[in-house]
């Protein structure tokens, strides 16, 4: 078990003929990925490595089954790829673009959820079950298969956090990348309500940074909801206020979206928070329930 | 992007929102012609900067003749401004806004921002401006109304009512006042704005509703699609280095410690930051040089960071993943000759072929010291960049 990918998901790839996409789709095909389809407009009727390639969404859904998707596209026009797939029935959508501008994520994001579908992103690493499948663009060699789930805002910072997991030999359910933009699909608390819920997963490490509120709603989830044990880290601490941090959604506006409130409101929660990048692994092992 | 005080009043008196009269001098004679041109006994000058806190500091200035809007340009113009905002160093003047001297009835608060949780425009509304809006919501938070807006039209005239209804304001100013919320949340929508904030927006004591002062940012991501706005840009009031790495697709923030970082990804280069506090230094600067960074990408940010003289040792953090390390040792190496290291450089790679980066490293002759993780990485240079 993991959550919202396994080796049964069946992924179309959008802009699967791009340079980003064409590179990450035989990553994804060499890690055992099922890609069924890939969509190009205007490439209908080619193949990439075998990949049977359509002019829209629907077309590939309906003639391959699948059920996931993931989206290379340039950013001026990926907000429109992710109101297509949520058109077409897609169940997951996983944004890995970035620099979509704001009301146009803020747009598909209402369109996704009308759709009763769910997006990962705009701006991330993608979703990975070790062993399984992974749709996005995370070094899998990094990863092993196991019982901790990790849910972050960052990319490298995740692999990071991953690396120092699978030194330790603990291994991972799922990790999901959920995007450093402002305005993002499901946010911390939506996947962490999935690792409660999931079978396969025993605790979870989550790695937030400044910016915004969602590591406060998700210190709320974990008071009220959460069963499972918690390590966490927070980046920025040292970042200045009113400065966009790289990412587009990691700046502290006012007395809003700084590292010291969101690290408290986490501990109050329960959650282990790691001091330094350095030890989240070990942060993690030291909540990790003995094996079952 | 941020943009000017007198930028920002152009695009909202485009779309019919009022304006002090005014007129923007970059000179004293300007100054002096723009003080005529207003044609009021009495002005105010006002420098034009990206930072609030002008006031305090005598960056906003009365004047009640043509001489002394010339004399007061000349003392603003060519200078930095050093304001709460600003950091110790200042941002320069080259403009000056001159403008009518508004008679006051009532001072209100308008702002449409993007609510990043709830994915909409969050209109803000509060029938007592002109103060600091965080400080009000924790002194009177019954005093501001907030309504989300429409993804599509902004603030529907409908949201702008309900935002007038809870103001507590006399039924006379509904109409101006409604309308203007309606024009400001199209603009807002129509320009991919971040925020636009009328702090105060003034009722005269002739019954005008003008926006005494207008803040406006846009979303950076949507700039490509507004080249008109992206010519606003003021590249002087943007700190030099990051001005540079932009340039290059390079993301950095200037800070004032004494370690340079380099890191792949903005919250891996956070956490390095942390980090080299946690060591007992301070970093230098943010700089991220992309998931995917390349070899020139490498070569530009490091020549970035070895230009800045508060730099005493370098870190180097790079974790591969789509990014091989070898490339970026390689990308290191050629800066690195061509730049002349004048400090300790330290370089910690990890993930994609980090043996082979590593090794090119050490075969490469140069003072460069390996370290083989994360801590080891801060505290190395730390102890290096110790005088």
């Amino acid at each position: 078990m993991s959550i919202l990918a396994d080796k049964e998901t069946r992924v179309v790839v959008q802009g699967i003929t791009g340079r980003a996409g064409a590179f990450h789709s035989r990553t994804m095909l060499e890690y055992g990925t099922r890609v069924v389809a890939g969509v190009t407009p205007g490439k209908g009727g080619e193949t990439f490595e075998g990949v049977p390639v359509f002019d829209t969404v629907t077309e590939a859904a309906d003639k391959t089954g699948a059920d996931a998707s993931v989206i290379f596209v340039p950013a001026p026009f990926a907000a429109d790829a992710v109101m297509e797939a949520a058109d077409a029935g897609i169940g997951l959508i996983v944004c890995i673009t970035e620099g979509i501008p704001a009301l146009d994520a803020a747009r598909a994001r209402e369109a996704v959820r009308r759709q009763g579908a769910r997006l990962i992103g705009p701006n991330c690493p993608g979703v990975i079950t070790p062993g399984e499948t992974k749709l996005g663009i995370m070094p899998a060699e990094i990863h092993k298969a196991g019982c901790v789930g990790v849910v972050s805002r960052s990319g490298t910072l995740t692999y990071e956090a991953i690396g120092q997991l699978t030194r330790l030999g603990i291994g991972q359910s799922t990790a999901v990348g959920i995007g450093g933009d402002p305005v993002i699909g499901l946010s911390f608390t939506d996947i962490l309500e999935m690792f409660e819920e999931d079978g396969a997963t025993d605790a979870v490490v989550l790695i937030g940074e400044i910016g915004g509120t969602a590591e406060e709603r998700a210190a709320e989830f974990i008071r009220d909801h959460m069963t499972k044990p918690v390590a966490a880290f927070i980046a920025g601490r040292s970042a200045p206020p009113g400065k966009r941090m790289g990412h587009a959604g990691a700046i502290i506006a006012g007395s809003s979206g700084g590292a010291k409130a969101k690290i408290a409101a986490l501990r109050e929660a329960g959650a282990a928070v790691a001091e330094s990048p350095a030890r989240i692994g070990e942060t993690l092992k030291s909540v990790l329930p003995p094996p079952r | 992007m941020n943009i000017h005080e007198y930028q920002a009043k152009e695009l909202v008196r485009r779309h019919v929102v009022a304006v002090p009269a005014g007129r923007v001098a970059a000179s004293p004679q300007e100054a002096g012609a723009a003080y005529e041109e207003i044609g009021r006994s009495h002005a105010v000058v006002k420098a034009q900067v990206h930072a609030g806190g002008r006031g305090k500091v005598g960056g906003v200035k009365s004047v009640s003749s043509r001489a002394e809007a010339e004399s007061v340009a000349q003392e603003l113009l060519g200078r930095p401004l050093v304001t709460r905002q600003t950091g110790p160093k200042g941002l320069p003047v080259h403009k000056v806004l001159l403008e009518e001297t508004l008679v006051v009835r009532s001072e209100f608060y308008f702002s449409v921002s993007l609510d990043r949780e709830a994915g909409r425009p969050l209109a803000v509304a509060s029938a007592r401006g002109g103060m600091d809006i965080e400080e009000l919501s924790r002194t009177d938070p019954t005093a501001i109304a907030s309504e989300h807006g429409d993804l599509w039209c902004g603030i529907a005239p409908f949201q702008a009512r309900k935002l007038f209804s809870r103001m507590g304001l006399p039924h006379d100013l509904m109409g101006p006042m409604t309308d203007l919320m309606t024009k400001l949340g199209n603009v807002f929508i129509n320009h991919d704005c971040s925020l636009i904030e009328l702090n105060p927006l003034v009722l005269t004591d002739d019954g005008r509703l003008v926006a005494a002062d207008v803040k406006m940012a846009f979303d950076d991501s949507a700039l490509a699609r507004h080249p008109e706005l992206a010519a606003l840009r003021d590249a002087t009031q943007e700190d030099p280095r990051e001005a540079e790495a932009k340039c290059s697709g390079l993301s950095y923030v200037g800070l004032n410690g004494s370690i340079g970082c380099m890191v792949n990804g903005a919250g891996l280069a956070m956490a390095t930051m942390d980090l080299i506090r946690l060591s007992g230094a301070e970093p230098a600067n943010f700089l991220d040089v992309g998931g995917a960074a390349t070899a020139e990408k490498v070569a530009a940010a490091f020549r970035i960071v070895c230009g800045d003289e508060r730099v005493k040792a370098i870190l180097v953090n790079i974790f591969g993943g789509i990014v091989r390390c070898d490339l970026i040792a390689e990308g290191i190496l050629t800066a690195a000759r061509e730049v002349e290291l004048r400090v300790p450089l330290v370089v910690r790679l990890d993930g994609t072929k980090a043996d082979e980066g590593r090794r090119a490293l050490a075969a490469s002759g140069l003072k460069i010291t390996s370290a083989d993780s994360l801590e080891d990485a801060a505290a190395k240079a730390a102890a290096l960049a110790r005088p």
